[in-house]
């Protein structure tokens, strides 16, 4: 018993489906078969035991602490839907290959469509219900791609998005209604749910928990007033149509009203709500059915109508209601599927499927038309087919209430429902195969290849062998399936054809020839509907709401957003100034603390004062951009002094570094900005700007006096008293990056990894030209790469690597590590950039930068998770002392391996950043000086 | 000291906050650029002043800086290089997409 692989074949063989279509086009279809099938044989061993009554249930853990489990769950309702989701899949898999034509990618289609198969067999198969939603909404995500299949559609990406917008909805509405459901349950587990019915009807949630989990169950079957998004759906390629509308996605909603109905029915809420939206939807969609030109459109309808008639089967919620409800699920599903196959044959062969051009196909594909009247009749309810067999129980339920006052309404409404459902069947036999010659079709029609008519005729030979031989042919597996989802016995019934002078047989014959006299008149009828009711819309409704919301989301983009950054950043530094103002303000607190200060001394007051000077310099020539950019070079080393003097050599050495790398970054990038900053902000703008820059200047330099004059505690003292003991090195700075916080350096180098991939694209097809002079107008020197330079940095790359492996490895026990290392090596390369030139350079440099990047992240989590084989949580770090010969005792911690890939990202994401903005700059370089030397031979 | 090291701190963010708000994109990076130093200066003194105490283990001291902002501070300055070096390349790619350099990406005159 493997219920998990069941439902993953199908998603597994989408994967091997996609990519063997790139050997031929047809492999895909033969492969979608072989995994259709492989599903259905894993399925097959395990009917004996549904049979005999066992549910089969197979779990695994899956979040122990929340209670949930991945649980799958085989009973007979279960395996009826596996059948049917299988059994037609398959059906409809080898329909496809003759449909799609040669200029549809199968491959494509075929994945989707296994996708969706696995989704519904996940469904169908859950056990818990967390884990049925979420196949839940895995099925209107597939769905949503079978439907937009042709992408290039308009009206078919319209369609799948309302499909989508809809069932996605009500997907978000069950999921509430699960939790809720869980809640008052206290487990997600179908079993204990189907078995606490009354527990649940006594809750107080349950009232928001039924509407909730119908709201889910009503959109995705498309009741009324969700209904609309079906006909739409109908832009989808015709087997999907017939996969979707017959067997599964729709069926998704009742199959949810049927699993549920021991726990969730019984109540007078689920008597008026279920049953009303399924009388209403099976009403008017038959009604609708009627009045569609479109051959789809009318099988649509008719689908909501008949989904209608289910749903108000549960509603009524007596239990050989429900053993009708699963007897027409099997019924509708298989006449279905062959409706949907017939009008796409028609479709295909003739090139329309507008009714109003399409007649008397009789005469050139008679073979077609006998199965699809055979079908039709079906969907008509008539005797000796199986749609009659469940139509007929259906209104024999419909008279249990005729003793009270409405009692009567009931089954007058199924018998006009019935007149209606006679009447499209009628026409879309008379006005397809017969009724006159056809009009200005596209193609001259003819009977399609053999192998697409064999799904249908599959089909039709079930529709005829349930509907004569009903007690050997349905029986056995109706009976095990109504069993377990009515959780009981199942009620006495007598599957037969005849069953005598009963009123459900007047019903019957009243739909029959009533049908047939609408059919008759239906000319004035259909004069009468186009002036009267068919604007009446949903679908605009829809659209109406979609408009609004969208209307709305831009007047408030609008509103929040001034289309300028200036405005915005303005706002947020207000804002903040004003929360700092009103932090400071109340409270009879002192602004001075009682710590005790330090005395400041000559070097330090110097080392300030340039660098205060540095900053306002910069602000002051920050229009002379070259200017700016060099002194602010010389903050950052002020800065760096400022990490020395207060006991922070790391820092120190990591922001030398970064500043070297980052000052080098914005000349290149000044290269191809304007040199200058032009005047534009007006005397009163600079000195508003003036301002604020003051008040939030002054805010920080109070807030830094007010904290740095108090004593405080630290939690230090325990990094302090476990770096040696605990990480294996004295450098604890680098032992809480390595070591006690190592998840968080994870995380950062994965930032900085991105950073840089991001700006490799950013930089991909960019076209910029530099100036050929600098910004007092003086060209460029001539000589790019003077040969002093050149040689000489060539001969410092080796000992610079060698001080940034030195640094790597000592990192661990002094100031140094995997940031400050990478660092390095950075520089030390593009110095070589910088003399050699990036072709030079880049000739000599074996490793590909990306994979540098990736191998460094690699790194880092395979340390991490090398932790897991020692049954250690991830990133655990070791330590041991190794003792070598002549160097004497090492210490070897495995987060020096992690050090190792944080190094290797800083190294790649830093080159790569640099490099590929060394290399625009080059491509633009090269022909400006060949320009400009041609200019100066002259 | 503490006074000092305050006021270097209030000029770093006011000459932070002067420039991102000027009208081009490179005196906003360099105002990004001021306002990470003032932000990671600002982190590494929250763990106060201490003179010649890096909190190295060695034997016979008990008595070390706060290695924690540090090892914020550290990994802030390099991320703080990658942002740097992003709104860089964003305003490269601006200047080359709009023909011109201004932040609101058009001219206003």
């Amino acid at each position: 018993m493997n219920l998990l692989l069941i439902s993953l074949t199908p998603f597994i063989g989408a994967i091997f489906t996609a990519a063997i279509s790139r050997l031929g086009r047809l492999h895909s279809a033969w492969a979608a078969v072989v995994v259709t099938s492989l599903a259905l044989l894993l399925l097959l061993p395990l009917v004996p035991d549904v049979f005999a009554g066992q549910v089969l249930i197979q779990r695994f853990s899956w979040i122990p602490m929340a209670g949930l489990d991945v649980a799958f769950r085989l009973d007979g309702f279960a395996l009826l839907f596996a059948l049917l989701i299988l059994g037609i899949g398959l059906l409809i898999v080898i329909y496809a290959r003759y449909y799609l034509s040669e200029r549809d990618d199968m491959g494509r289609f075929y994945a989707y469509l296994l996708l969706f198969m696995g989704s519904m067999l996940g469904i169908a198969l859950s056990e818990n219900i967390i884990q049925l939603l979420i196949f839940w909404e895995f099925t209107s995500l597939s769905s949503f791609l079978l439907i937009s299949y042709w992408q290039h559609r308009q009206e078919s990406r319209n369609g799948a998005r309302m499909a989508l917008a809809v069932t996605g909805a009500g997907g978000l509405a069950l999921l509430g209604g699960f939790l809720l459901l869980g809640e008052i349950v206290g487990s997600y587990d179908l079993s204990v749910i189907l078995a606490s019915g009354d527990i649940i009807r006594a809750d107080p949630l349950y009232r928001p928990m039924l509407i909730l989990v119908l709201l889910g169950a009503f959109t995705k079957s498309a009741q009324f007033p969700f209904h609309f998004w079906l006909p739409n759906a109908m832009a989808a390629p015709t087997p999907v149509s017939a996969y979707l509308h017959s067997a599964t996605m729709v069926k998704a909603g009742v199959f949810l009203l049927a699993r549920l109905f021991p726990a969730l029915s019984g109540t007078p809420e689920w008597f008026w709500l279920v049953s009303m939206t399924g009388l209403t939807t099976l009403l008017l969609a038959a009604y609708i059915a009627l009045f569609k030109h479109d051959l789809k459109g009318l099988l649509a309808y008719s689908t909501i109508s008949h989904l209608g008639l289910i749903t108000l089967l549960f509603g009524i919620g007596t239990p050989l209601a429900a053993v009708a409800g699963v007897f027409h699920m099997i019924n509708h599903a298989i006449f279905k599927a062959s409706l949907f196959m017939a009008a796409g044959i028609i479709d295909h062969e003739t090139g329309t499927r507008d009714m109003r051009r399409l007649s008397g196909l009789w005469m050139f594909m008679p073979y077609t038309a006998s199965l699809a009247m055979v079908a039709a009749a079906s969907m008509a309810g008539v005797p000796l087919f199986n749609g009659f067999l469940s139509k007929e129980m259906f209104f024999t339920e419909t008279l249990l209430r005729t003793d009270e006052v409405w009692g009567w309404l009931l089954p007058a409404a199924a018998t006009m429902a019935g007149i209606f459902a006679v009447a499209y069947s009628l026409r879309f036999v008379h006005n397809v195969f017969f009724n006159g010659m056809p009009v200005n079709l596209p193609k001259t029609p003819h009977e399609p290849p053999r192998w697409m008519k064999v799904p249908m005729e599959v089909l039709v030979a079930l529709c005829l062998l349930v509907g004569i031989f009903p007690a050997i042919t349905v029986e056995p597996i109706l009976a095990v399936a109504a069993a377990s989802v009515l959780q009981a016995p199942i009620p006495e019934h007598d599957l037969a054809i005849w069953h005598g002078f009963n009123p459900a047989v007047w019903m019957s014959m009243i739909a029959l020839i009533g049908g047939a006299l609408v059919y008759l008149n239906r000319r004035p009828l259909f004069r009468l509907h186009y002036q009267l009711i068919s604007h009446l819309e949903f679908k605009k409704v829809y659209n109406y709401l979609l408009e609004q919301l969208f209307r709305f989301s831009v007047q408030v983009t609008k509103a929040l957003n001034p289309n300028s950054l200036q405005r915005m950043v303005f706002v947020f530094i207000i804002f903040i100034l004003v929360l700092g103002v009103s932090g400071f303000s109340g409270g009879e607190v002192l602004l001075t603390g009682h710590r005790e200060l330090l005395p400041v001394d000559g070097v330090s007051l110097l080392v300030a004062l340039v660098l205060m000077i540095s900053a306002v310099g910069t602000v002051f020539l920050h229009k002379q951009r070259f200017v700016a950019l060099i002194l602010l070079g010389a903050v950052g080393l002020g800065i760096s002094l400022i990490f020395i003097k207060f006991s922070a050599p790391d820092l120190a050495l990591t922001q030398l570094s970064v500043e070297v790398v980052t000052i080098v970054l914005l000349l290149l990038a000044l290269y191809f900005l304007p040199q200058h900053s032009p005047t534009e902000s007006s005397k009163l703008r600079q000195y508003r700007d003036l301002m604020v820059a003051l008040a939030v200047g002054g805010g920080v330099a109070v807030l830094a006096w007010a904290v740095l004059t108090r004593p405080y505690e630290t939690i230090a003292d325990y990094f302090l008293a476990n770096s040696v003991t605990g990480g294996g090195g004295t450098n604890v700075v680098n032992v809480i990056l390595v070591d006690f916080r190592g998840y968080d350096t994870l995380g950062e180098i994965t930032v900085l990894a991105l950073a840089g991939l991001g700006i490799y694209a950013m930089l991909d097809h960019l076209h910029l030209t530099g100036t050929s002079h600098d910004a007092s107008g003086r060209f460029w020197d001539h000589d790019m790469h003077p040969v002093f330079m050149a040689s000489f940095t060539r001969l410092l790359l080796p000992l610079a690597l060698l001080v940034a492996i030195f640094i790597l490895l000592r990192g661990h026990n002094l100031p140094g590590g995997g940031f400050i290392a990478g660092l390095i090596t950075a520089v030390a390369l593009i110095m070589q950039y910088l003399a050699n030139g990036v072709t030079w350079t880049q000739s000599r440099l074996p490793a590909n930068i990306h994979s540098i990047i990736g191998f460094g992240l690699l790194i880092a989590v395979s340390t991490g998770l090398a932790s897991w084989l020692f049954d250690h949580p991830f990133l655990t770090s070791t330590f041991s002392h190794i003792h070598w010969p002549l160097v004497g005792e090492f210490e070897l911690a495995s987060a020096m391996a992690f050090d190792l890939g944080v190094y290797l990202v800083v190294v790649g994401a830093t080159l790569l950043i640099l490099i590929n903005l060394g290399l625009v700059h080059s491509m633009t370089l090269l022909p400006k000086t060949k320009k400009h030397s041609r200019k100066w031979k002259h | 000291m503490e006074a000092l090291i305050s006021i270097v701190l209030g000029t770093l963010t006011a000459c932070g906050v002067y420039l991102i708000l000027r009208f081009r994109t490179f005196p906003v990076v360099l105002g990004l650029t001021f306002l990470s130093y003032a932000a990671n200066l600002f982190l590494l003194v929250m763990g106060r002043l201490t003179i010649g105490k890096p909190p190295v283990i060695t034997e016979g001291v008990t008595d070390y800086a706060d290695p924690l902002p540090q090892a914020l501070v550290l990994t802030a300055i390099v991320i703080g290089f990658a942002m740097t070096a992003f709104v860089i390349m964003l305003s490269l790619k601006a200047y080359a997409a709009l023909g011109n350099d201004h932040v609101d990406g058009k001219h206003k005159l």
